[in-house]
C-alpha cells in the first residue's frame, strides 16, 4: 500500500500483519474501480433502478415560515431502499465484492440500518452476509434485526466490551481475519483503515454530487449553510464532498447525549472530551482517557453513538473547514416532532440531530438565507425507539396488550 | 542483545518457550505468581500485554482478560511499576505486548525510555506496521529496545523480507489466519510457511497463535527457535489455578 490514506495526519492503516496483503487487494480493486468511468456508470443505474436516486430536495415551506428566517431545504437520504444513506454505501461495496470475486460479506451496525442494508444487498447479489451487533443495540433495534434475520442474514449479537458499535466492528475484524479470503467487511462508515474512510466517502458523495445539482437548478442558488449529523460521519462527508469548494458553510452535528458537561454523550469534534489516538486501525479524535482507554458513549441515537470520527472530518476540523456542534438527546425529540407535525417527515433520531441544529440557526438568518438539512434516514422504522423516546402512553399500552396475546 | 542471549540459549535447547500474560489479570499478586513459576519451570522468555480497551487480534480468552483487568483497575502506570518490579527479580527477557494506542498516548519515546529503565527488552505491537512506525523505531534504536515484528501466513516474501528488516530480537511468526486462542492444525502447511519464514531472516523465529501442549512444541523442535504459548496458560489458571502453571510448563519439555 503507497498511499496510506492520511488527511493531514489522521487516517492511516494501522493493521495487524494478516490484513495487509487484504487492504493491498481492496485498495487496488478500489483505485481500479475509481478509475474505470464504467464503474460510476453501473453504481448510478443500479441506485437509480434498486434504490430511488436521486433523491429528491423538499422545500420545508411549514418549517420556514415557524421560524421565519432561512428558507429551509431536506435532502431525502430518507427515501433510499431501506430507508438510509447507508444503501449508497453498501450497493458500492457490493458491486466492488463481485469485481473481487469474494462469495461473503460481514458488516456491523449500531442502529442497525447499516446492517439491513448490508443483508439486502446480500440477498439482491446472492452472498452469505453475517452481521455483528453489539447486544445493547440488538435490544433497543429488535425490528433490525428481524429484517436481518429475514433477509438471510445470521445476526451475532456482540457481548463484549460496551456492547454497541465499536464491539462490533472488533468483532467484524476478528471475524476477518480469520477468513478474508472468501470475505469482505463491509465497514458501514467513513472510519477505519485506508482505504474505507476514502472509498466510503466516495461512495456516499453521491449525495453531494445530486444536492449540489438541484439546489442550482431546482432551487437557484448555493445553501449559506448544510447541516449533517455525524457519528462516523458517512452521510455528512457525503453531502459535504459536494461543496467543499463553494461558499458554504458546512456543519456536522455530534450526539449531545445528556449535556457536553454530563460525559454521557458521543461528541469527538465538538467537545473538550477527545483527544487524537489510535485505534480500530486508524488515527483521529477518540472518546479516550489519559491511558488510551475508550470510553464509554452515549446518545439517544444508536447510530450516533460511536468513539471515534471519520479522519476525514477531523482533518476538516483542523483546516476549519466544517464547523462542529452537538444536540442534545431532549433537544432532538423536540426537533423530530417539530419535523413531523410540521412537514409529515419523519427523519431518524439520527438525522434529528442535524434538524435540532438547523432550528437553533435558522431564525438568526435572514429569509435570503438558504439553508440545507441532509435527512440521512427515515425514523418510521424505528418505532420502538422512538415511541420510547416520546414516552407515548399509547403505545405502551399496544405492547403489553401484545405480550399478553403471545402469553396467552 | 536479546537476540544473542536467545542463540546463546539454543545452544543448549533444542526450542524454547515464551509465554504470555493479561497485566492484571487475575490481578497484580497472580501476575507475580504465576511469572514466578513460569520462570522456575523453565520458561525462557516472557510477555507482559498492557490491558487495552479494543484488542482487536486477540480472541476471547485475551480479550476476556483485558477487559477484566481494566475493570479491576488496571493502568499504565500499574503495569509500568509491576514489570520494574518483575525485572529486578526474575532474571530471564521481558517484552510488552500492547496495542500502539497505549503507547501513543503515553509518548511513544516516553515510553520507550520508560521500558529501557525498567530494563524490559523489546515490544510487540500488533497494530503497528513498520509504515505507520518511524517514530516507535526511532525511539526503539535511541533506547537500544528491540522492536518484534510479525511474520503471517497471508504475508508475501518480499514483504518479509522488508519486515525483516526492522525487526530486531526475533521475528514473531503468527501460526495461521484468525485471532489468538483458536486451534491450529500442526502439518505440512506449516512447515513450508516456516521455511519461507526461515529464508526471509536470520534473526530466531518463533511461532505462536494455538499452540497448547508438548505435542504442538515437539512438532515444533527443529523448525522454529521458540514457541509462544498465551492463550492456553490463562485458560489453565482461569481453571485450575496458579499451581498448575508449574507442571503444565515442565510438561511442554
Amino acid at each position: 500500500m503507497i498511499n496510506r490514506g492520511y488527511y493531514d495526519g489522521f487516517g492511516g492503516a494501522y493493521l495487524p500483519e494478516i490484513l495487509v496483503a487484504t487492504f493491498d487487494d481492496l485498495e487496488d480493486k478500489f483505485i481500479k474501480a475509481k478509475n474505470d468511468p464504467s464503474f460510476w456508470k453501473e453504481y448510478t443505474d443500479i441506485m437509480s433502478t434498486y434504490s430511488c436516486r436521486p433523491t429528491p430536495v423538499t422545500f420545508a415551506e411549514n418549517l420556514t415560515n415557524h421560524f421565519n428566517g432561512a428558507r429551509i431545504y431536506i435532502k431525502r437520504e430518507d427515501l433510499n431502499h431501506t430507508g438510509a444513506h447507508k444503501a449508497n454505501n453498501v450497493m458500492g461495496q457490493g458491486l466492488l465484492v463481485k469485481r473481487m470475486g469474494k462469495t461473503r460479506v460481514i458488516a456491523e451496525t449500531g442502529a442497525g440500518q447499516h446492517g439491513v442494508a448490508t443483508a439486502t444487498m446480500a440477498a439482491k447479489f446472492g452472498f452469505k452476509c453475517t452481521i455483528y451487533m453489539g447486544e445493547v443495540d440488538v435490544q433497543r433495534q429488535r425490528p433490525n434485526v428481524f429484517w436481518m434475520d429475514r433477509l438471510g442474514a445470521e445476526v451475532i449479537p456482540v457481548r463484549e466490551g460496551t456492547r454497541i458499535l465499536k464491539d462490533a466492528i472488533n468483532e467484524a475484524f476478528r471475524d476477518w481475519v480469520s477468513n478474508m479470503d472468501t470475505t469482505h467487511y463491509v465497514l458501514g462508515t467513513a472510519c477505519g483503515p485506508h482505504p474505507f474512510p476514502e472509498m466510503v466517502s466516495y461512495f456516499q458523495s453521491i449525495i453531494g454530487k445530486e444536492a449540489r445539482k438541484q439546489m442550482l437548478e431546482t432551487v437557484g442558488g448555493l445553501p449559506s449553510r448544510i447541516y449533517a449529523c455525524v457519528g462516523g460521519g458517512s452521510n455528512a462527508l457525503g453531502i459535504f464532498k459536494g461543496f467543499l469548494d463553494d461558499p458554504v458553510e458546512l456543519v456536522g452535528v455530534e450526539a449531545g447525549g445528556r449535556g457536553l458537561d454530563s460525559g454521557l454523550h458521543a461528541s469527538r469534534l465538538s467537545s473538550k472530551d477527545a483527544s487524537i489516538g489510535v485505534a480500530q486501525g486508524y488515527k483521529t479524535y477518540f472518546l479516550q482517557d489519559s491511558d488510551g482507554q475508550m470510553k464509554k458513549t452515549h446518545s439517544v441515537a444508536a447510530g450516533l453513538d460511536y468513539v471515534g470520527v471519520s479522519p476525514i472530518l477531523a482533518y476538516l476540523k483542523e483546516s476549519g473547514r466544517v464547523r462542529f456542534e452537538s444536540a442534545t438527546d431532549r433537544e432532538v425529540i423536540d426537533a423530530m416532532s417539530l419535523t413531523i407535525k410540521k412537514e409529515g417527515l419523519v427523519p431518524a433520531l439520527e438525522s434529528a440531530h442535524a434538524f435540532a441544529q438547523a432550528f437553533k440557526e435558522a431564525p438568526k438568518l435572514s429569509k435570503k438565507d438558504i439553508i440545507l438539512i441532509n435527512q440521512s434516514g427515515r425514523g418510521d422504522k424505528d418505532i420502538f425507539t422512538i415511541a420510547d423516546a416520546f414516552d407515548d402512553p399509547g403505545w405502551k399500552e399496544f405492547i403489553k396488550k401484545k405480550a399478553e396475546e403471545y402469553n396467552a | 542483545m536479546l537476540e544473542s542471549y536467545l542463540k546463546n540459549r539454543l545452544i543448549e535447547k533444542k526450542i524454547l518457550l515464551m509465554t504470555h500474560i493479561v497485566l492484571g489479570y487475575p490481578s497484580f499478586e497472580k501476575c507475580f505468581k504465576i511469572i514466578e513459576t513460569m520462570v522456575n519451570a523453565g520458561v525462557d522468555l516472557m510477555e507482559l500485554q498492557i490491558p487495552f480497551s479494543e484488542p482487536v487480534a486477540d480472541g476471547p480468552v485475551i480479550l476476556h482478560a483485558n477487559q477484566k483487568s481494566l475493570a479491576e483497575g488496571s493502568t499504565v502506570e500499574k503495569c509500568l511499576d509491576f514489570a520494574q518490579n518483575v525485572t529486578q527479580s526474575f532474571d530471564i527477557p521481558f517484552l510488552f505486548m500492547s496495542y500502539y494506542n497505549i503507547l501513543f498516548k503515553y509518548g511513544v519515546d516516553r515510553f520507550a525510555v520508560a521500558m529501557a529503565e525498567r530494563n524490559m527488552k523489546g515490544a510487540i505491537v500488533p497494530d503497528l506496521p513498520p509504515e505507520e512506525g518511524r517514530d516507535y523505531l526511532n525511539a526503539m534504536e535511541k533506547y537500544n529496545l528491540d522492536p518484534i515484528f510479525i511474520f503471517s501466513p497471508t504475508t508475501p516474501d518480499e514483504r518479509m523480507n522488508y519486515l525483516a528488516s526492522f525487526g530486531r530480537g526475533f521475528i514473531y511468526c503468527v501460526a495461521r489466519k484468525g485471532v489468538t486462542g483458536l486451534d491450529t492444525n500442526f502439518s505440512g502447511q506449516l512447515n513450508k510457511y516456516l521455511e519461507r519464514c526461515r529464508m526471509a531472516t536470520h534473526l530466531p523465529l518463533a511461532l505462536g497463535f494455538g499452540v497448547k501442549d508438548k505435542k504442538d512444541i515437539d512438532f515444533l523442535k527443529g523448525k522454529t527457535d521458540i514457541a509462544v504459548i498465551g492463550t492456553q496458560t490463562i485458560r489453565l489458571v482461569e481453571k485450575d489455578g496458579v499451581g498448575a502453571v508449574g507442571e503444565f510448563i515442565r510438561s511442554l519439555g
